[in-house]
């Protein structure tokens, strides 16, 4: 496995010379940005032309947020220029950008969820108005007119009524509006359909059309090599390459962003001599009143097993349900043969059925409170006495024993967890769901804002686990993720289970199918 | 007293160990006692009176008793909670109690009366806030008021003078084991017993986990609704404690008492490092905090200073103390 193959892109490339540079709208010139220790960019170049289409590509971390940040001006480089139309410019702040001609749609929806759609869209418009008073009636003229092309919404409902794919929609409708020259998206079809994303590419290659020049992020090459022009790559804070889709691959890309082969990145699959029939958990017919209906499917020992699909398709919903961290649920679940009638998470703690959160610093481990004391916070009984006094000694040695488990790296056990890294605050996360013995560990996003070395080890660890007996399912919207560490992947779409995919049969192509138009039968 | 708490705080006996947050604490309660011994030295060279056995004893008892509170605000405030109606709650179990005694009850059993009424008031909180999903500011501000009309009601807005309460009731409040005032035995029982309760348990670390992250708490499977519950009704069950104590004290019942009380045991905690936010804080910080303000409110009566400006400066130390706290959360962050 230790093969080092050179990136292809390495081969022969000349970074494209730009030979006619009135060509060029924006062009960034040696740019660095530290965080503390941290050196998010390193002396990065990128050019983008007039009326292009121009994707970054690269791994989380690789730096493409950071630098789309320094150009809407939420962050300032440390080093570095940036010239608009051959002129340098300082972009001070969001609103410096949007004078100067460049939109920014960010992957997380910030919208105000209690106002309506059409005063959302004109956000920026009203904030720079001169008039006293709101004009509502032209506010919703002027919507109806602009998300008259993207779908049907009506500008009068309120954000917060709206599907997340909406949400989205509206973001983009936000951006639309403002007179921009450079529009940035970052992962806008992350939420949509496809029938939605196919809608938005024809408005992205309208606009180009006109002149306007777009820097379009995606994690999916299908999207990049369909849409886009020219496509630059990013790694570890470092400028790559730029080049023209149609003369690489999507592997070459692919190979690029991770500079090195990807076998490295995951562990193992499933042996041959691993694979039972022993079904740890069966789930039948389980269904939410509005979440998700009719979701069966079974988790075998040994195998991990994932779920995919868009973002608000019920992908979290589902397993929440399971455990009864939320939802009004109606079915059956087994685990090991036994059914269970969980009423609240706690009962399903008690089984062993644990669920780790997609949403780390929101709901997955207590920030401010040290290392031990999250690790033990699942089971506080396992380090207490009977009459309830917390052994000190017994919980750091847990803390310690489960962190030598999963190789986290600490300064003392009494430290905050915010002290550490993201990956060391994940591996805080997992280590607190070990620390109940669990049969079945749900995982949802186990990798976000986690670094590419954690990640592999994260990964690793999922693959000791499910040989080891126990249950693994990974939730992921990283699809390369889900196919390179899942055994079987099943696609939620809108609640329902709409397909499942298993060896060769899982990849990004067939997965975004079934979760974006679904299917009757199951590919195989 | 400072003995049995750091005993209870590094339970392993590591030095080691010792953590940036503890030390962090120990710096800021360190710090307030660099302050108040500071205080003390000042004082004892601007007023003769400062060093003296009757002062002492004097603001002793002037916080002790509110000290009671302080714990229950203390523990509150880590679960993330607030109550702004620890004033009048104390205030109506005086009146309470005042008002069955005067009818013919026993004081001890008055007494207890009282204080389960109290509870029952944070309890009735507790479930405003964790069954109807209101804010505890809104429903102690609710409460606080409600409280306060009842007592006004009760007793016609004049305090009720208890003057056949039997002696041994007194003692409670009145009386002394040795040089000792039973009232700061009282204190240092409900202090260092939740202070090691705080520290050491499983129930109260539950505390911690639902105030620093009240949702991953939950999804540690946590009750959080009870934790909350739990909090809030021993806040004012504290609080009927401590109205107890004091009519003790008075021989009286007086429905006014303790308008603004709110404010001295929220900012003896803040000052002590309990964060609003939750999640953090110690009953020793807090304790000190209490003491930090009544040395200061002793110093200034003392000095003469006008009430008027002993508000403004009691204000201007909890701005102060809390924007450091603000400003060491932002540098953790």
């Amino acid at each position: 496995m230790k093969q080092i193959r050179q990136p292809v892109l390495f081969r022969n490339f000349e970074q494209i010379g730009l030979a006619m540079t009135d060509d060029v709208i924006l062009k960034i010139s040696n740019l660095s940005k530290s965080f503390g220790p941290v050196q998010a960019l390193k002396g990065v170049d990128f050019e983008l032309r007039k009326g292009e289409i121009h994707a970054l590509a690269g791994e989380n971390g690789a730096g493409k947020s950071t630098l789309m940040n320094i150009i809407d001006g939420i962050l300032q480089p440390d080093s570095g220029e940036i010239y608009l139309d051959g002129k340098p410019v300082v972009i001070s702040s969001p609103a410096v950008a949007q004078k100067l001609g460049i939109g920014f749609v960010h992957q997380e929806i910030a919208l105000c969820p209690d106002v309506t759609v059409a005063e959302n869209i004109f956000m920026a418009t009203t904030n720079v108005s001169r008039s006293f008073l709101m004009n509502y009636r032209a506010l919703e003229k002027r919507a109806t007119e602009v998300l008259g092309q993207l779908g049907d919404i009506d500008p009068a409902t309120l954000v917060r009524d709206l599907s997340i794919s909406h949400q989205q929609l509206v973001e983009i409708a936000k951006a639309l509006t403002l007179d921009c020259r450079v529009l940035i998206l970052d992962e806008p079809t992350a939420a949509l359909t496809e029938k939605e994303a196919q809608v938005l590419f024809k408005i992205m290659r309208r606009l180009a059309g006109k002149g306007i020049s777009i820097i379009y992020i995606s994690h999916r090459m299908v999207e990049i090599f369909d849409n886009c022009d020219r496509v630059s790559v990013f790694r570890d804070g470092k400028y790559i390459t730029t080049r023209s889709v149609a003369e690489i691959q999507p592997d070459d890309v692919v190979n690029a962003m991770v500079g090195r082969v990807i076998d490295e990145l995951y562990p193992r699959k499933q042996s041959d001599s691993e694979k039972t029939d022993d079904i740890i958990l069966d789930v039948r017919n389980l269904s939410e009143r509005t979440r998700f209906k009719d979701v069966t499917f079974q988790l075998r020992k040994g195998e991990i097993l994932g779920i995919a699909g868009l973002i608000g398709a019920g992908r979290s919903e589902i397993v929440k349900g399971i455990c009864r961290l939320e939802g009004d649920v109606t079915g059956e679940v087994s685990l090991n043969g036994r059914q269970l009638f969980l009423k609240t998470y706690r009962d399903s703690i008690s089984e062993g059925i644990v669920y780790l959160s997609e949403d780390r610093k929101g709901d997955g481990i207590f920030l401010d409170m040290s290392i031990a004391a999250n690790v033990s916070a699942l089971k506080l009984e396992q380090v207490a006495t009977p009459l309830g006094l917390i052994a000190g000694a017994r919980e750091e040695a847990q803390a310690e024993s489960l962190g030598k488990r999963l190789n986290l790296k600490y300064g003392a056990l009494s430290d905050p967890v915010s002290s550490l890294s993201g990956g060391n605050q994940q591996k805080v996360a997992i280590a607190k769901m070990l620390s109940v013995n669990p049969k079945l560990i749900f995982l949802d996003e186990p990798t976000r804002g986690v670094d590419v070395g954690a990640k592999a080890e994260i990964h690793r660890i999922l693959r000791n686990l499910a040989s080891s007996g126990v249950g693994i399912l990974v939730i992921s919207s990283e699809l390369p993720e889900l196919i390179g560490v899942c055994d079987r992947v099943l696609v939620v779409r809108e609640g329902r289970i709409s397909g499942e995919v298993t060896g060769a049969q899982m990849t990004e192509e067939n997965i975004m199918h079934l979760a974006s138009v679904g299917a009757k039968a199951t590919i195989h | 007293m400072e003995d049995a708490v750091s005993v209870a705080g590094a339970p392993n006996g590591k030095p080691a160990d010792v953590s940036f947050i503890r030390k962090l604490l120990r710096m800021r309660e360190t710090g307030l006692i660099a302050i108040i011994l500071v205080l003390f030295i000042v004082m004892s060279f601007a007023s003769p009176y400062f060093l003296t056995w009757v002062n002492m004893r004097a603001m002793v008892m002037a916080f002790a008793v509110e000290g009671i509170v302080v714990v229950g605000m203390t523990i509150l405030l880590i679960s993330g909670g607030i109550d702004l109606s620890v004033g009048s709650v104390t205030a109506l179990a005086m009146v309470i109690a005042g008002w069955l005694f005067l009818n013919g009850v026993d004081p001890w059993v008055a007494s207890a009366i009282s204080i389960a009424a109290c509870t029952a008031i944070g309890a009735f909180m507790g479930f405003f806030v964790t069954r109807v999903g209101l804010h505890h500011f809104i429903v102690s501000l609710a409460i606080m008021v409600i409280a306060r009309g009842a007592c006004l009601l009760g007793t016609g807005g004049r305090p009720l003078g208890l003057f056949t309460l039997p002696p041994e009731f007194k003692f409670i409040g009145q009386g002394s084991i040795g040089p000792i005032p039973i009232v700061i035995v009282i204190f240092l029982v409900v202090v260092i017993g939740f202070d090691f309760l705080l520290r050491r348990t499983t129930m109260f670390r539950k505390v911690f986990y639902t105030g620093s992250n009240e949702k991953a708490a939950a999804y540690s499977g946590i009750r959080t609704k009870r934790v909350v519950f739990f909090t809030t009704t021993l806040c004012s069950a504290l609080c009927g404690v401590a109205g107890i104590i004091y009519m003790a004290r008075f021989g009286s019942a007086q429905p006014t008492f303790g308008i603004g009380m709110e404010l001295n045991v929220i900012a003896a905690a803040v000052i002590g490092g309990a964060s609003l936010k939750g999640g953090s804080g110690t009953i020793f910080g807090a304790i000190l905090g209490a003491v930090l303000l009544s040395v200061v409110s002793s110093s200034l009566a003392l000095l003469d200073v006008s009430v008027y400006w002993q508000d403004i400066i009691r204000g201007s130390i909890l701005l102060t103390a809390v924007s450091i706290d603000h400003y060491l959360v932002k540098k953790r962050a």
